[in-house]
């Protein structure tokens, strides 16, 4: 069952100069086709400007294609009765933490997605207290979100989009304001939204290490998608990754650049562990011997 | 010249209900053409530290000295000391608000009561040093990237020709190559102008590659102050105040724990290369 599919969406900023006459046009999104299952964790890179965020703000139907399409659930998001069903399905949580919580409450904050959709209060409390749970923040349901930290009021953002009982959520930048504890505790949440709850993960980021656990990362530049395919796969091709502005995680860098200096070791390692172990293993094999 | 912070406190909103300490006995010598890192978790004390090397805020005990003037004194020319000391604050293109490039970065220069010219070179030059190109001068700020228009609310702090030139967080939000460019440039101006750079940042990874002094704030105090390598090699008490050590620092340890012996006092993936061809080449032999 495909989550989101897009077919060919293309969309365009026009801009207009004072009498009204077209400018300049500016291609945002240019035929990205693509699909993404139900329970995949897909991640998207690309440098500033790459069409990223534009693509994510078509999920939940902030924009709408100028050409091409993108179903949410089956659903067009073209057609205005589904916007609604939509929006309820695809959550967005966005870069600043600051400007997505609205109440003095850090329950009452959680509550008001689903008060909005007209769900019964007493089903609003449960809901409130399941998802405060599942980002580990039930502990702190009473306090002002103004004294959590930043990581902690991301986390109470994504409880408000889990308390609509959403089929995906789309993070665009989660945490680009976070300090590196901040940074750990969001992903940590996310990946575990993906895997217990089964929610569909559209994680937006600029952070290489944040990625490696994805399904599936896709490359973006220019509106277009540039290179798709597992962590591994993306990884292990540093210096096109480079080429799109992009970066790969630091141990990946040295793996790869003590393979360019002559040491055997595999592509696309991940991880200090995979490291570590390519490492043990290049020393029992024959020929380095102590 | 140098900036001297002695037994530095500060408490917000004194005798209320909401009394925090948010800084505690800072006791710091910056020197002269230092180029430093400053890290801590959210809520450490680091904006609140930037913001007294300035005299935008004032301590409530101790005392900032700025080549040896006392900045608290009342005879103080804290104005000239603003034009010494630039602070870049975090998202600075927030602030940009002229119609052109150019005009935004003369603005500074302008209210220093320059000359036309002077100030016409000044705005000139610093955009040139923070790599803007020619073309984008008369562009409107708002039509640029969100790297470009972070480089050229960097450019108006320099046209100010400040000494000290402090950064909050230069590179959130940007992606790996925005980064580097803008932290090569910070570098170069450092190399090229012989300023101070104080960067605060939230990437181990970034201030590793580029300072020579870190200093790690917490709960309001100095945690640590030494070279990257010596910082680092106390990984696992930044890991309990909320930092962490670049990534080929814990590789080249996890490596010592499996019987690999390299070199562990790494920061950068040049610096890790390094420490395992020196091993590997040891094992062929």
């Amino acid at each position: 069952m495909s989550m989101l599919n897009s077919d060919n969406l293309t969309f365009e900023y026009i801009r207009r100069d004072e009498e009204g006459n077209v400018e300049s046009i500016t291609k945002a999104l240019d035929g990205v086709s693509l699909e993404i299952k139900k329970g995949d964790f897909v991640a998207i890179l690309g440098h500033n400007g790459s069409g990223k965020s534009t693509f994510a703000k078509h999920i939940n139907a902030i924009l709408m294609p100028t050409e091409g399409t993108l179903y949410v659930d089956g659903m067009d998001t073209r057609e205005e009765e589904h916007l609604w069903d939509i929006r309820q399905r695809a959550g967005m949580v966005f870069q600043n933490p600051d400007n997505q919580i609205i109440a003095t409450v850090v329950e009452e904050d959680v509550g008001f997605g689903p008060e909005n959709l007209g769900v019964p209060t007493e089903e609003i409390w449960k809901r409130v207290e399941e998802s405060l749970k599942a980002v580990g923040m039930y502990e702190y349901r009473t306090h002002s979100p103004n004294k959590l930290s930043g990581g902690q009021k991301q986390r109470v953002a994504i409880a408000g989009i889990m308390a609509m009982k959403p089929q995906c959520i789309v993070l665009d930048e989660p945490t680009a304001m976070l300090d590196p504890n901040g940074r750990r505790e969001v992903i940590r949440t996310v990946r575990e939204l993906n895997r217990r709850e089964k929610v569909t993960v559209l994680l937006i980021t600029h952070y290489m290490e944040e990625v490696i656990h994805a399904d599936k990362v896709i490359v973006m530049d220019d509106g277009k998608i540039v290179m798709q395919g597992t962590p591994r796969e993306i990884f292990s091709q540093v210096e096109k990754l480079k080429s799109y502005r992009m970066d790969v995680p630091q141990v990946t860098e040295l793996s790869y650049e003590l393979k360019r200096a002559g040491m055997p070791l595999p592509d696309g390692i991940l991880s200090v562990e995979e490291f570590v172990e390519a490492c043990g293993r290049l020393r029992q094999s024959g020929g380095f011997g102590e | 010249m140098s900036i001297i912070l002695d037994k530095l406190n500060y408490v917000y909103s004194p005798g209320t209900a909401y009394e925090k300490q948010a800084l505690g006995d800072i006791d710091l010598v910056i020197g002269d053409g230092e180029f430093i890192g400053l890290i801590g978790h959210t809520g450490s004390g680091k904006s609140t530290l930037i913001q007294h090397l300035n005299g935008l805020v004032k301590a409530t005990g101790g005392g900032v000295y700025y080549n040896g003037a006392d900045i608290y004194d009342p005879d103080y020319n804290l104005k000239e000391l603003r034009t010494k000391v630039g602070l870049v604050f975090q998202y600075p293109e927030h602030q940009l608000f002229e119609t052109t490039v150019l005009r935004d970065v003369q603005f500074g220069p302008k209210n220093l009561g320059l000359t036309p010219l002077e100030i016409d070179l000044r705005a000139y030059e610093a955009l040139k040093q923070v790599g803007i190109p020619d073309e984008l001068i008369d562009a409107s700020p708002f039509e640029l990237s969100g790297g470009q228009k972070r480089r050229v609310a960097i450019a108006g702090v320099l046209a100010m020709k400040p000494e000290v030139l402090v950064l909050d967080e230069p590179t959130a939000g940007l992606d790996p190559k925005g980064r580097d460019e803008i932290l090569d440039q910070i570098e170069k101006i450092h190399d090229e102008q012989h300023i101070t750079v104080i960067l605060v940042s939230h990437s181990m990874e970034d201030v590793a590659k580029y300072v020579g002094r870190i200093i790690v704030m917490n709960h309001g105090r100095v945690a640590f102050d030494d070279t990257p390598e010596n910082v680092f090699a106390h990984y696992k008490e930044l890991e309990k105040i909320g930092l962490a050590a670049p990534q080929v620092t814990y590789a080249m340890h996890a490596l010592q724990e499996h019987g690999i012996s390299v070199r562990t006092d790494v920061t950068t993936v040049e610096e890790a290369k390094n420490a395992v061809l020196a091993a590997f080449r040891g094992w062929q032999r």
